[in-house]
C-alpha cells in the first residue's frame, strides 16, 4: 500500500466514525421509540403491513372455505358480513397503501443519496398514527365489535338510523388515522424529492421509481383529504345528528358516494402506481439497459395520475345518472388503458431489446404482466355502464378487483421485496425456493379468482355467506378454495424465505444484481448515514455510466446536515440542519390517537383533546437555542 | 456482481453554502405548503358538498331560518383583511433579521389573531341556526368550523413563536419559521373569501 492510499483510507476510517457518532440511534429501547432513521421506520411499517396482510389472509381463507361447497353453515351471515368488511378494509387501508409508503420511505433517500428524508420526525409520527389504526381496527375486533359494512360503509345502512353501536365509527376513525399517517410520507416523499435530489439529478433524470412514487404522493395529497371529510361528515351525522346524508333533513346519500369515490378510485392508483416504479426499476435491472421510451413512460404516469381524478363516478353507475353523464365517464374510464399500455408496450420493448435474465424479481414482474392485463380487460368490460348495470355486485368485481390489487400490486411489491431485500439486510433470498414460491402463488391466484368471472356471469352476488345447491355454483367455488389454499403455502414459503434468509442468505454485497441507481453504491445493509459522500450524477443510471462516481464533500460530519438543491436543475443551494431523534412524535400520536379514540364517544374530547395535541406539537418544533440576553423577557440571572 | 460499492471521486465542496435559506429554497416552507395543499383540498370539498346540496333545489335557508347575521361576519371580515397589513409587514421584516421588528410583528400578529377569534365566538352565535336543524344548517357549520379549526391552529402558533421570539436568540431558519407563518396566516385570510361568501352571502343569493 502506498503511503497514499493509506492516508486516504485512514481519512475514510476517520469520516465513517464521526458520521455514524453524529447519525447512529441511542441503543435499546430509547434509541427504538425515538429514532427517525428512515430505513429503520419504514423497516417496522413494512413488516407491520406484512402480519396484517397475513391476518387479513387468513380470513380471506375462512370466507374461501365457508363458500367451498353449498349450504355451508360453519359461519352466520353476521360473521361472513365481519370477515369480509375486515379483510377488504385491512388489505387496503392497513396494507396495500402503508406498504407503498413504507417502501417509499425506505428507498427514495437511497436511490438520492440522500442521509434523511426532508422531514424525519413526520415519518416516525406517521408510523405511530399508522400503529394506532392498526389498533383502532383490530383491538375492537378483539373485543367483538368488528365493523360489518364492507370497505366502504355507504349511508343511509351506516347511518345513525341503521348502524347503532360504535362499529361504524370504529371503521370511519380507523381511516383518520392511516390517511393521517399516508399524508405525512406523501407530503415527506414530494418534499424529499423536490429539494433534495442529488447535485446533477434533474427532473429529466430522475428514475422512473422517484416518477413513480412522486405522482403516487401526489395522488394521496389530493385524494385522501376526501376520506377524511366524507368520513367526519358521517361521524357527525351519526354523532352531533347533521343531516348531510339523511334525506329527511334535506341531504343526501350520493353525496357520500361522490365524495368517497373522489378518493376511492384515486385510491386503487395510489396503490398501482407504486407497483409500476417497482416494475420499472426491476425490468432495467434485469434487461440490463435503460428503460426504453424514458419520456413517454414518464408523461404516462403523469397521465395515470390525472386521469384517475376524473373517473371516480363509474363506480356509481347503477345508482342512475344522467345518459350523458355516464357516456362520459365510460369514455374516460376506457381512456386510462393508454398510459397503462404504454408503459406495458416500453418494459416489453425494454426486455427484447436488452439481455434479459429471468431471476426471481423478474418472474414476479411477468405474473404482474400476465395477470393485470387479464385484470384491465376485465376492467374495461365493467367501466362500459351498460355492462356494469348487469355485473355490479357480482363475483364478476371481486374477480376484477382482486386480478388489479393482488395482480397489480402485490406482485410488483413481491418482486420489489426480493430485488431490495438484500439492500437491506446484507443477504440474497433463496433463487430456488423464490422460484417455487412465485409458481404457486401466481398459479394458485389465477385459479383461485378466475373462476370468479365464470361464478359473476352465472349470477352469484358478492358479499353472501351461503348458497344453495341447486343453483349449480359448487363446482367453481370448490376450485376456487382449494386454490386459494396452494396460493397460500406459495405465501407460506415466501415468507420462510424471508425469514430463513435474514440468517442463511448468502451474502450479498453492495449491488448484487448489477443495478444502476444510487441505492446500489452503499453497502448492504447501508449505515445510518446512507453514503460516506454526497453522490452527484449525470445520468439517468449513474452506475453504470461511471466506474468511479463523482461526489461532493463538504457536510457538517459531527452533525446532521443535508444538501439542499434547486427545483428543476438539481445544483447545490444551501445545507440545512436534519432533525435529531426525538420521543416528541411519539408522545405527539398518542395525544391525537386520545383526540381520535375519544371523539368516537362524544365530540367533546376534540375539544379538550387539542391541548395535550398542542403541547405535544410545541415541544416537538421547539428549536433549542440560547436564552435572549435582550428585551423584557430576556434571560435574568 | 459487484461486492465492493464503487469508488468516489471528490469533484467539490459544498461547505461555502450558506445554512438557513428563506421561501422555496428552504425545506420547512415546502412541507408548509403541501399542508396548506391538503388542507385546500379540504376546504374545496366542502364547499363542493355544501354546493351539491344547495343543487338538490330545497329551500336555502329553510322557511323561518334567518341567514347568518352579516354585522359580526362582516366585522371578522373586515379585520381578517386588514391584519393581511401587519402581516406583510412582518412578513418582509423577517427577511432582514430584523429582530426588533420581528418581536413587535409577530406581538401584533398574535393579539390580532386574539381578536379576530373573540370576533369569531360572537359570530359563531349569530348563525341563527343550529346544525342538527337541516342539510343547510349542517353545511354552514362544516365551512365554520373548518375555516375557525384553521384561524385558532395559527393563532397558537404565532403566540408560540412569538414567546420564543422574546425568550429567545433567534438563529436564521427562525426567521425563516417566521416568515412561513405568515404565509400561513395569508392562506387563512384568502381562503376565508370563498368560505365566507358561501356562508354569508350564500344564503343571500344562491
Ligand atoms: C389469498 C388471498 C385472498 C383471498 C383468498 C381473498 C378472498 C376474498 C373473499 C372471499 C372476499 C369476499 C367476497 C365477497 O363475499 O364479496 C374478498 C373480498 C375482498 N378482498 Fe380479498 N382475498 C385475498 C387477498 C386480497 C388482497 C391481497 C386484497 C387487497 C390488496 C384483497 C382485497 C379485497 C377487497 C377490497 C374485498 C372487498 C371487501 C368488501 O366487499 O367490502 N383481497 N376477498
Ligand atoms: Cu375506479
Amino acid at each position: 500500500m502506498t503511503a497514499e492510499t493509506d492516508l486516504r483510507a485512514r481519512g475514510l476510517a476517520d469520516r465513517r466514525r464521526r458520521l455514524l457518532a453524529a447519525w447512529a440511534d441511542a441503543p435499546g429501547l430509547w434509541g427504538f421509540l425515538t429514532t427517525v432513521d428512515h430505513k429503520r421506520l419504514a423497516a417496522r411499517y413494512i413488516v407491520t403491513t406484512m402480519a396484517m396482510l397475513f391476518a387479513a389472509g387468513m380470513l380471506g381463507v375462512d370466507m374461501r372455505l365457508q363458500l367451498a361447497a353449498p349450504d355451508m353453515h360453519r359461519m352466520g351471515p353476521q360473521g361472513y358480513d365481519e370477515s369480509f368488511s375486515l379483510h377488504g378494509s385491512t388489505m387496503l387501508f392497513l396494507v396495500s397503501v402503508p406498504v407503498m409508503e413504507a417502501m417509499a420511505m425506505w428507498l427514495v433517500p437511497l436511490m438520492l443519496g440522500q442521509r434523511n428524508m426532508a422531514f424525519p420526525r413526520l415519518n416516525a409520527f406517521s408510523y405511530w398514527m399508522y400503529l394506532e389504526g392498526v389498533l383502532m381496527l383490530w383491538i375492537p375486533h378483539a373485543l367483538g365489535f368488528t365493523p360489518d359494512l364492507g370497505w366502504f360503509e355507504y349511508p343511509p345502512l351506516s347511518g345513525p338510523a341503521y348502524a347503532p353501536g360504535h362499529r361504524a365509527d370504529v371503521w370511519a376513525q380507523m381511516i383518520t388515522f392511516t390517511e393521517v399517517a399516508a399524508l405525512c410520507v406523501s407530503v415527506n416523499v414530494v418534499v424529499t424529492i423536490f429539494t433534495m435530489r442529488p447535485p446533477g439529478m434533474t427532473l429529466g433524470r430522475m428514475p422512473l421509481f422517484l416518477w413513480g412514487m412522486l405522482v403516487a404522493s401526489f395522488m394521496t395529497v389530493f385524494g385522501l383529504p376526501a376520506v377524511m371529510v366524507v368520513t367526519s361528515m358521517l361521524i357527525a351525522d351519526r354523532e352531533v345528528a347533521t343531516h348531510f346524508f339523511s334525506p329527511s333533513g334535506g341531504g343526501d346519500v350520493l353525496l357520500f358516494q361522490h365524495l368517497y369515490w373522489f378518493f376511492g378510485h384515486p385510491e386503487v392508483y395510489i396503490i398501482f402506481v407504486p407497483g409500476v416504479a417497482f416494475v420499472s426499476s426491476i425490468v432495467e435491472t434485469f434487461s440490463r439497459r435503460v428503460v426504453f421510451g424514458y419520456v413517454p413512460m414518464v408523461v404516462a404516469v403523469l397521465a395515470i395520475g390525472v386521469l384517475a381524478f376524473g373517473l371516480w363516478v363509474h363506480h356509481m353507475f347503477a345508482v342512475g345518472l344522467p345518459k350523458m353523464g355516464a357516456d362520459f365517464y365510460t369514455a374516460a374510464s376506457m381512456a386510462i388503458a393508454l398510459p397503462i399500455g404504454v408503459q406495458i408496450f416500453c418494459w416489453i420493448a425494454t426486455m427484447f431489446r436488452g439481455r434479459l435474465q429471468l431471476k426471481t424479481p423478474m418472474l414476479w414482474v411477468i405474473g404482474f404482466i400476465v395477470t393485470f392485463v387479464i385484470g384491465g380487460m376485465t376492467g374495461v368490460m365493467t367501466a362500459s355502464a351498460p355492462l356494469d348495470l348487469q355485473l355490479t355486485d357480482t363475483y364478476f368485481v371481486v374477480a376484477h378487483l382482486h386480478y388489479v390489487l393482488v395482480g397489480g400490486a402485490i406482485f410488483p411489491l413481491l418482486g420489489a421485496f426480493t430485488y431490495w431485500y438484500p439492500k437491506a439486510t446484507g443477504r440474497m433470498m433463496s433463487e430456488v425456493w423464490g422460484r417455487i414460491s412465485w409458481a404457486l402463488v401466481v398459479v394458485g391466484f389465477n385459479l383461485t379468482f378466475f373462476p370468479m368471472h365464470l361464478l359473476g356471469l352465472m349470477g352469484m352476488p358478492r358479499r353472501i355467506y351461503t348458497y344453495p345447491a341447486e343453483m349449480g355454483w359448487g363446482p367453481l367455488n370448490l376450485l376456487s378454495t382449494v386454490s386459494a389454499l396452494i396460493t397460500v403455502v406459495g405465501a407460506g414459503i415466501f415468507v420462510l424465505n424471508a425469514l430463513l434468509s435474514y440468517w442463511r442468505g448468502r451474502l450479498a454485497g453492495a449491488n448484487p444484481w448489477g443495478g444502476s441507481t444510487l441505492e446500489w453504491a452503499t453497502p448492504s445493509p447501508p449505515p445510518p448515514y446512507n453514503f460516506d459522500y454526497i453522490p452527484t450524477v449525470d445520468s439517468v443510471a449513474p452506475l453504470w455510466t461511471r466506474d468511479e462516481l463523482h461526489a461532493l464533500e463538504g457536510l457538517s460530519l459531527d452533525s446532521r446536515e443535508v444538501l439542499v438543491t434547486t427545483l428543476v436543475d438539481a445544483k447545490p443551494d444551501n445545507r440545512q440542519k436534519s432533525p435529531k431523534p426525538s420521543l416528541w412524535p411519539l408522545l405527539t400520536a398518542l395525544a391525537v390517537g386520545v383526540m381520535f379514540v375519544g371523539s368516537i364517544f362524544s365530540p367533546w374530547p376534540i375539544v379538550w383533546g387539542s391541548v395535550p395535541v398542542a403541547a405535544t406539537i410545541v415541544g416537538w418544533f421547539w428549536p433549542t437555542r440560547p436564552r435572549a440576553q435582550r428585551g423584557p423577557l430576556r434571560a435574568r440571572t | 456482481m459487484s461486492e465492493e460499492t464503487p469508488a468516489f471521486r471528490v469533484v467539490g465542496d459544498v461547505s461555502a453554502l450558506p445554512d438557513y435559506a428563506f421561501g422555496p429554497r428552504s425545506i420547512l416552507w415546502w412541507g408548509n405548503s403541501a399542508f396548506m395543499m391538503i388542507e385546500g383540498t379540504a376546504f374545496v370539498l366542502a364547499a363542493a358538498a355544501y354546493l351539491y346540496i344547495r343543487g338538490k333545489g330545497g329551500h336555502w335557508p329553510p322557511p323561518g331560518v334567518r341567514p347568518p347575521d352579516l354585522l359580526w361576519g362582516g366585522l371578522f371580515t373586515a379585520g381578517l383583511l386588514l391584519s393581511e397589513l401587519p402581516n406583510r409587514w412582518l412578513q418582509a421584516k423577517t427577511r432582514q433579521f430584523d429582530l426588533a421588528s420581528v418581536r413587535f410583528g409577530v406581538l401584533v400578529m398574535t393579539l390580532a389573531g386574539l381578536a379576530l377569534a373573540g370576533v369569531r365566538a360572537v359570530e359563531l352565535s349569530h348563525i341563527n341556526v343550529r346544525w342538527g336543524v337541516d342539510a343547510y344548517a349542517s353545511c354552514i357549520w362544516l365551512l365554520m368550523v373548518l375555516h375557525t379549526t384553521h384561524v385558532v391552529t395559527d393563532l397558537g402558533d404565532t403566540a408560540v413563536l412569538c414567546l420564543w421570539m422574546f425568550t429567545h436568540q433567534p438563529g436564521p431558519s427562525q426567521f425563516s419559521d417566521v416568515n412561513d407563518n405568515c404565509s400561513y396566516w395569508t392562506f387563512v385570510v384568502v381562503t376565508w373569501i370563498p368560505i365566507g361568501f358561501l356562508i354569508y352571502l350564500g344564503p343571500r343569493l344562491l
